[in-house]
Parts: C-alpha cells; structure tokens; sequence
C-alpha cells in the first residue's frame, strides 16, 4: 500500500491533461452533436509547435518558464486556426448532411493532420529540451514534481475558467441556447455559425494546452501521439457523459486514476502463483519463485475501455450525462 | 451509441490504408542489368559482389556506412591484382537499396541472383535479411550480413548463409554478465516492451540472472508506444532493485528512464542495443547520465588501424557503426574465392565455411550454422551525452578497449579515435 499515494498523485496527472481534452470532444458534441475525431491531432499540432518554439528558444538565455510560456503562447493561436478551419471546411457545409457524413470526414480531418505532421516534423520521436528544472517534493512516500503539480493546478484552472464562461457570460448563454436548439436560439437572435466557431476555438486552444502539458510532462512528442490521447480523452468524455461539461472533467480525473492503479496493481492481483490452490496446480511453473502473471502492466490502454463498456453497459448515458437536455 | 461502433473501425482501416499507401514506393525500374559486362582483354573476368543497405529512409547513413565498408574492402582487392585460375579478376561492387523494407529486399535479393553475383554482403536489418536470405540460398549464392543480429537468420539452416556479427541470444547474456560483476545486485526488475525483440533480449537478460542467484522481481511490460511508466515504476520502486533492464527501443526508453529519476529510483538501468544511442541524452536528458547499455559487435573505434585509415581516406568521413564488419565479410568472400582458385559460388563455399581470417573486427570462423564463432559484444555507458564503450566481452571475458587493441591480431588498434557515434543495431 507504500505505493498508492504516489500511484494516485500519477493519475490525477495523467487524468487531469484526459479531462482538459475531453472538455474539447464534449463541448462539440454537446453543441452540433458531432464527434470531432480531428480533436486528437489538434492536441499533437499543439505539442509539436510548442516543440518547434521551445527548441528554438532554448539557446536564448531566457528563463526557462518564459519560454515555455512562449510554446503555449504560440501553441493556442495555431491550434485555434486549425480549429477553426476544420469547423470551416469540413463540418459546416455538412451540417444538414446525414450524421454518419461528418463523422467520416472527421476521420479523413484526423488523417490529414497526421499526414501533415509527418511531413513536417518527420517520422522519429521528437525530444523536449529539458529547460525546466524540475524538482520533486516528497509527501510521505511519494514524490509529486513541480511539472505534475503545474498540470493539476493549470487544468484545474482551465476548467474553472471555462464553467465560468459557459454558465457565467453571455456568450456562454448563447452558447447553451445553441446546444437546446440551433433554430430556436436563431430565431432569438443568435448568430448560430460563430457560435458554433467558437465552440472549435475554444476546444482546441485546450487541447494545445494539454499538448503542451503532454509534450512537457513526457519529454516527448511524436505525430502519431494524438490518436491514443484523443481516443483515451474521448472514453472519458463518454464515460462522464458526453455533452455534460462536468462530466467531462470527472471522467478524465476517474480514467486517468483507474489507468494509474490498475497499471499498479493488475500484475500482482493476477499472478497465480500467489494463490496455494492455483500454485499447486500450476506445479512447477510456479517452483522455485517464479511468477505466473496472467494480466501484465502492458495492459495500461486497456483500461480506459474496458471501464468505458462497463459504465456503458450499466449507465448508457454516461456518469453525470442526465437526460440530455443540459448540455454546454 | 451504436453508431460509433463503425467510426472506429473506419478508423482502423482507413489508417491501415493510409500506411500502406505511405509504405509502397512505386518505382518500376527497368529489368535489364545495370551494366553488361564489357568484354574486355580475355585473360580478365570479372566477378560481381552485391552489398544490399537501405540507402533511403530513417537509418539511410547506416546503409551508407556499410556500403563504404564493402566498397573499401573491394577496392583493395582490385589494388593487389588477384588472380583466379591464372586469369587477371576485376571485382565490381553491385550496390543496392533495399529501404529497410523486406518486400524491396527480396525485389533487389531477386536482382541480384539475376544478375549473377558471386556473393553478397547484406542485408542490414534482420527484417530483411532474414527473407532474403531464402532466395540467395536457392541459388546457391554465399551471404554474409554485417549487421543482422536476430538467432532467426542462421537457425534456418541455410547453408549459403553467414554472419559476422553476435547474436541477439548472445547479447542479453552479455550484458546481465558485465552487470553481475560490476554492479553485484541482490534484486533485480526486468521491464520490455512486449515485441519479439525487447521480450526476447529481456528473457535471456532474466535467465542469466536468475542463473546467478540474483532475485528477479516479476515481469513488467509496456508497448512499443508507451511513454507513460509512472504506474509500473512506482510499483517497481517500493521492491528497491539495484538494477533495472528494459528490453526495448530508445523511443519508449527515454521517457522510461527519465520518470525513474523523477521517482527518486536509485538503481543502475540497463538497456539493450534498441535503446545504446546518443538519442538517449536527448530524450533523457541528464537522467541518463550512467546508464548501461550493449551493443553486438565491437565499437568502430576499436577497428583494426589498417581499417580505420584507409576509411578515413577515402570516404574522408570517420565509420559510423557496422563497417568494419561489412568490411570483414567483402574481405572473406574475395579470400576463399582466392583459396578455392574459382569464383564459382558452388566450389569456393565449402572454402567459405572453413576460413580463419583476421580482418578488421579480429578473427573471423564461422560455426556449423554460419554465426561467428566467440562473436564480441559491447558493453557502454552513457557519459556527457555520449554513449562510450566499457567493455568488450569475448568469450565470456570482460576485456578493456586497451586490453582488447593488445589481442587483435593485426598491428595495434589505436587507442582512443574518432569520436564516432554508434546507433542503434537493427
């Protein structure tokens, strides 16, 4: 049990940079109903820009933390522009079009992302430079570092900051009209396309951000990065209820602590050896201290589905995803 | 939500056809050989050595380098005016790109036999190496590879087939060897990436272990793609090893060793050649100062001297990793087709099979399957960013560089040369 605080401390961070960019899927869904399946590769441009920045600033003799400011700070426009133009090219001229026609050219979107990725930082993992320094704290037996504690309190913060805009502003009111009702909240007045707009904008100067926290918490960045994330972001929005802004973040938080204990612990719960019934009918695989593990730790992404067809099974609307009708 | 059950296979297949599109290189090359030979003077023939290297793509200056080394070794050849059957031979390189690719490499291995070489030095990787190998042996031409390390190549028992470099059953071995002398550990974690490689090469690690006492804490394992080790290094930590080894590449290895060190784990890791590069620092950063690493063969820098020069002067760049070897094996063809007196590959193989060289990475005999006999592993560790060789082990003897330089067999290696960067061995 020495473990499971420092085993919690990984997944509220792994599970934290999951909810950030979940809150990019659900927002979409839960305004035009659309799975923004691009929505992983927003998070690699992301990390891959700021890559381009931080390297390039590296030398520069600036403090290491304005440089990384910079990486995000020139991270969120790109991935804004790339948002937008998505929005642009392929979700709006279909939006009268049946819902399996977006979906498709979601994936075709997702495609081209990578693609383009490729040829522009090529196939080998790229590695951050370490500029930060980054030092552990211990709390009991676990370490927490400065970059795990950054990236809990930053996408606490981003998620606060959004609930706020979403239930707070104008423009988030307009926001939840649109998502009730687009020719309704038309008929009130509301421009449905920018809102719409937005609504991508938004989602992807999160997802740079997780892309940058991603990048930095790792030490890597790689063009097929996004696929595992966005796939991995998306159960949790599903698992939290898609559409539903707090279920979102609760579904990344509860993924990424799952992912971390199950990883932990799976290996000793399944080694067979341990069990005197199973030791001796095992015989000699189990002799001379061997171990029998049925379920190693490099079921890790199994995990996050796993648990995504359970809640579906049991809860089909998700966690917090009640009735439909509040959606962001 | 039964409409998402389709995206994600769409996706799946979709991105299966996005790779292969990506993967196949149409390039319909005309089927006539390269170069008839010309008919020159009578008394002189000329016998054709192919050299197969992936010269494009992600590893294309490794291809180059062993490529260099065949090219070098021929040139020689040609300078001291060998004769076969009393007629003047010219030797010609035959070089060839595979892509690292095992479909062009069979297309080119297929060229090759069609063209009527007399041996080939090649392929790089075992992936290639490995199904082309097939088709020289059913034309009966002799192949050696410098660089293809997988136990698979030579247990076909294909009798056409050689190599002049260690084995990966070799090099697991090796490594948990040099571990048990220097670094003396009572508990040991063993991680891999869950491929055939890193499995592989971390399964022989565990037995040598085990062999000598040492309690080997039950596997972990990831992907090929997991940057994530928190959860299993957490694990690992609270069972303190002194020693850690992870069978894998250097992508999954970086990130691995670096969260290690974020945890506050003390111990010793180790790595196999997929993760013995310079990319290590990188992707590591300071946390990879001390690690341990193996690598088949001998450092380039440990090369006979005789080697090393005539490099240098005639490409006017320092060996990369595998030349030496390539070097070695373009050498041994052109000696047994001088000892047999015929360039026939069916009367110089037995002659082949049976030569005791001593060529620039030492002496060279080759066992019943083909696999170098007492092949060298090395053993480095990562210093100032730079992977530097510890130890060669030989015959289960742990030799320094110095002490290994007093052994070749030619005149004396020099002792510290170009600064040459090894990557990894495929």
């Amino acid at each position: 049990m020495e473990t499971l605080l420092q085993q919690i401390i990984n997944g509220l961070t792994t599970g934290s940079v999951y909810a950030v960019v979940a809150l990019g899927y659900t927002m979409v869904y839960g305004v035009i109903q659309l799975i923004n399946f691009a929505h992983g590769e927003v998070v690699m441009i992301g990390a891959m820009v700021a890559f381009g920045v931080i390297t390039g600033l590296a030398g520069s003799g600036l403090p290491a933390s304005m440089i990384v400011a910079a990486g995000v700070l020139a991270a969120v426009p790109a991935c804004m522009a790339i948002g937008y133009s998505l929005e642009r090219v392929a979700y709006r001229p279909l939006r009268h079009a049946p819902r399996l026609a977006p979906l498709i050219t979601a994936i075709g979107m997702s495609i081209i992302l990578q693609h383009v990725a490729l040829l522009i930082w090529g196939r080998n993992p790229l590695a951050f430079p370490q500029i930060i320094a980054n030092p552990t704290v211990s709390i009991g037996l676990a370490e927490i570092s400065a970059v795990q504690i950054a990236i809990i309190l930053l996408s606490f913060l981003m998620m606060g900051g959004l609930s706020w805009f979403v239930y707070r502003t104008r423009f988030g009111i307009a926001m939840r009209a649109t998502a009730e009702n687009v020719q309704v909240a038309g008929l009130m007045g509301i421009n449905a396309d920018r809102v719409i707009a937005a609504t991508f904008v938004i989602g992807a100067a999160l997802g740079a951000v997780a892309g940058v926290m991603f990048g930095t918490y790792y030490g890597i960045a790689h063009y097929t990065m996004g696929f595992t994330l966005g796939l991995k972001a998306f159960s949790a929005a599903v698992l939290g209820g898609i559409g539903n802004l707090p279920g979102a973040m609760v579904g990344g938080l509860l993924l990424g602590l799952v992912e971390a204990l199950g990883t932990g612990y799976i290996g000793d719960l399944t080694n067979l050896c341990q069990w005197p019934v199973v030791d001796a009918w095992l015989g000699e695989r189990c002799a001379d201290g061997a171990h029998f593990i049925l379920f190693g730790s490099n079921y890790q992404d199994v995990f996050a589905f796993v648990m995504l067809i359970l809640v579906l099974v049991f809860r089909p609307s998700g966690l917090l995803g009640e009735r439909v009708s509040e959606r962001a | 939500m039964n409409h998402l059950r389709i995206p994600g296979a769409v996706v799946a297949v979709a991105a299966a056809l996005a790779m292969i599109g990506c993967g196949k290189k149409e390039e319909p090359k005309p089927v006539a050989p390269a170069a008839a030979p010309a008919p020159a003077a009578p008394e002189v023939i000329t016998v054709k050595i192919g050299s197969v290297a992936p010269l494009t793509g992600g590893i294309a200056h490794l291809g180059k380098d062993n490529e260099n080394g065949v090219r070098l070794a021929i040139d020689e050849a040609n300078a001291e005016g060998m004769k076969i059957g009393g007629k003047a031979v010219k030797f010609e390189v035959m070089s060839e790109d595979d892509q690292a690719d095992p479909k062009v490499g069979n297309t080119v291995a297929q060229k090759l036999v069609d063209a009527k070489v007399a041996g080939v030095v090649g392929h790089l990787n075992s992936g290639t190496t490995i199904p082309a190998s097939a088709i020289y042996n059913q034309a009966g031409i002799p192949m050696i590879s410098g660089s293809a390390t997988n136990p698979a190549l030579t247990e076909q028992g294909f009798k056409t087939v050689f190599r002049v470099v260690g084995r990966d059953d070799q090099q697991g071995p090796a490594v948990a060897n040099y571990l048990l002398t220097q670094k003396k550990p009572k508990v040991a974690a063993v991680i891999d990436d869950a491929t055939a490689y890193g499995e592989g090469l971390a399964n022989e690690v565990e037995k040598t272990l085990k062999a000598a006492g040492v309690q080997v804490l039950p596997r972990e394992k990831g992907t090929d793609k997991t940057v994530d080790w928190k959860a299993v290094l957490t694990k690992i930590k609270a069972k303190k090893p002194d020693v850690v080894f992870y069978g894998g590449m250097d992508a999954t290895g970086g990130p691995l060793l670096k969260q290690a060190r974020e945890l506050k784990i003390g111990s010793v890791f180790s790595f196999g050649d997929g993760a013995c590069t310079d990319k290590m620092a990188e992707l590591a950063g300071e946390a990879a100062e001390g690690l341990i690493c193996s690598q088949a063969g001998i450092p380039v820098q440990a090369a006979g001297k005789r080697f090393l020069e005539g490099y240098k002067a005639k490409f006017n760049i320092d060996p990369i990793l595998y030349s030496p070897f390539t070097y070695d094996a373009a050498k041994m063809l052109v000696a047994a087709m001088q000892k047999a007196d015929s360039a026939d590959p069916a009367k110089y193989l037995p002659a082949l099979a049976a030569l005791d060289y001593n060529g620039a990475s030492g002496n060279v005999q080759f066992d019943a399957k083909g696999d170098r006999k007492d092949a060298e592993m090395t053993v480095f560790t990562l210093k100032g960013g730079k992977i530097t060789p510890l130890a060669i082990i030989k015959g289960g003897k742990s030799l320094t560089l110095d002490e290994y330089a007093a052994l070749m067999p030619p005149a004396p290696a020099p002792a510290a040369a170009p600064a040459a960067a090894p990557a990894p061995g495929k």
